[in-house]
């Protein structure tokens, strides 16, 4: 990328210790944008309907796109002339720190929807809050990414409504995909160690002061599409701290092949 | 701040007037001026920094920008430049210029109506943004899809006249 980042004047006044924690935690919201992203890029030409094809390979676009923006802040903070193409294919599962719900699979498009809700839902009312943050750059890449978001669950939220509340069919699908992957949802709001340091230093939201809002817009889409709130799962984590499902493995093979067989390749 | 020498200026000036010749790659129509791109431009001595801003996170038409940028200015003989990619303040279609917005209507593209961006993206299967066909001019048009054939664009057909046609979203 021939277009170098504006500098973060801030960045040279975080200590040592800040900073690598900083490294850490924009590494994981970059790899988690990276995930998505990539599963989205996985429906390009599968999508059950041209418009819905478009409209995932847009929001994974969108994803990437974010996913750039971290990587090159992560490099910066690293401070050890890795790039963002380092950072994206070299490291190996147990290194990658995007929660759990990401890397599962797309399955049917009930299943990519309502991973997409629960993530978009999160991701809306994080970034929201983000913008505020005294670090510069992740406010700069806030500011961007929340006009995105918003898009995204809007159409997620949109798509549970019609798959809900719609065919007996969709419902089942619907039905089947929530069993599936609710328990992966709380993950997003369950800060690891890490986000607690970065949540008291005041850089990063506070995720507890998030789940009004997205509690009251769960509960009107569900509402809408006639589909009861789960209650009483265990929530699975693990995937902030490198424990991943297998899922990651496979993902991290198609997307390291290029890098890993021809390494310094470019064209 | 430093008063910029004679030289500074006259280069500044010839810079502006040279970006307003780098069209945007997707809608050529357009120059990246007409679409708040570009944020600055920077002179001291011969080093030339200009500060563009995407429109969208993963806008790929950024690296073909920033090139063609490089490449007008070199044919000018202007060697040293620097791009910046500036993050904030972000981009937004109320950086759209009003001829921009003409040009876009006469390319076929529908122009961002303002005031109509995130708070209404919230507001589940609430009304769509009302958009003028930009080929037959009727306001009898519906949104297909949010996502069209790019990230910057929304897909609406007219009712009246049946076709297709891109919608640029309103970011604000």
């Amino acid at each position: 990328m021939q277009v170098a980042p504006s500098e973060t004047s801030a960045l040279h006044s975080y200590s040592a210790e800040v900073r690598q924690q900083l490294f850490e935690y924009v590494l994981q919201l970059a790899d988690t944008s990276l995930i998505l992203g990539h599963r989205l890029s996985e429906w390009c030409g599968h999508g059950p309907i041209l418009e819905q094809d478009l409209a995932m390979a847009n929001i994974g676009l969108d994803l990437l796109g974010e996913t750039r923006s971290l990587y090159q802040y992560a490099a910066e903070l690293e401070g050890q002339d890795r790039t963002e193409d380092d950072l994206a294919f070299l490291r190996l599962a147990t290194e990658y720190r995007n929660p759990l719900l990401v890397e599962q699979p797309n399955g049917d498009f009930a299943a990519t929807i309502t991973r997409q809700f629960l993530f978009d839902n999160f991701h809306y009312h994080f970034l929201r809050q983000l913008v505020s943050s005294p670090d510069e750059r992740l406010a700069a890449i806030a500011e961007k990414a929340v006009k995105e978001a918003a898009y995204h669950l809007k159409w997620s939220s949109e798509w549970v409504i019609r798959l809900g509340d719609g065919t007996a069919e969709s419902r089942l699908r619907l039905d089947k995909a929530l069993a599936g992957l609710w328990r992966y949802s709380g993950e997003l709001t369950t800060p690891t160690a890490l986000e607690k340091s970065l949540q008291a230093a005041g850089l990063i939201p506070d995720y507890a002061a998030l789940l009004p809002a997205m509690t009251a817009h769960l509960a009107h889409v569900f509402g809408e599409a006639t589909v009861p709130v789960p209650a009483g799962v265990f929530m699975m984590t693990g995937g902030k701290e490198g424990r991943h499902t297998e899922h990651l493995g496979y993902i991290l093979a198609e997307l390291q092949y290029m890098q890993r067989t021809y390494p310094g390749l470019k064209w | 701040m430093d008063k910029l020498t004679t030289n500074d200026q006259q280069l500044t000036a010839t810079v502006w007037r040279l970006l307003e010749e780098v069209s945007d790659p997707e809608v050529p129509v357009l120059s990246i001026l007409d679409l708040g791109i570009v944020r600055g431009v920077r002179v001291e001595g011969e080093q030339v920094t200009v500060s563009i801003t995407p429109t969208y996170s993963g806008c790929p038409a950024m690296n073909t920008i920033a090139t063609d940028i490089r490449l007008r200015l070199l044919a000018e003989g202007i060697t040293q430049v620097t791009i910046h990619n500036q993050l904030s303040p972000a981009w937004t279609t109320d950086w759209m210029s009003q001829a921009g917005r003409a040009k876009l209507e006469a390319y076929g593209i529908a122009p961002p109506v303002d005031g109509t961006a995130t708070g209404h993206v919230l507001n589940l299967f609430g009304k769509d943004t009302a958009v003028r066909c930009p080929l037959c001019k009727s306001e009898h048009t519906h949104l297909v899809s949010q996502f069209g054939s790019t990230a910057c664009k929304a897909h609406y057909q007219c009712d009246a006249c049946h076709e297709p046609f891109d919608y640029f979203k309103c970011h604000s």
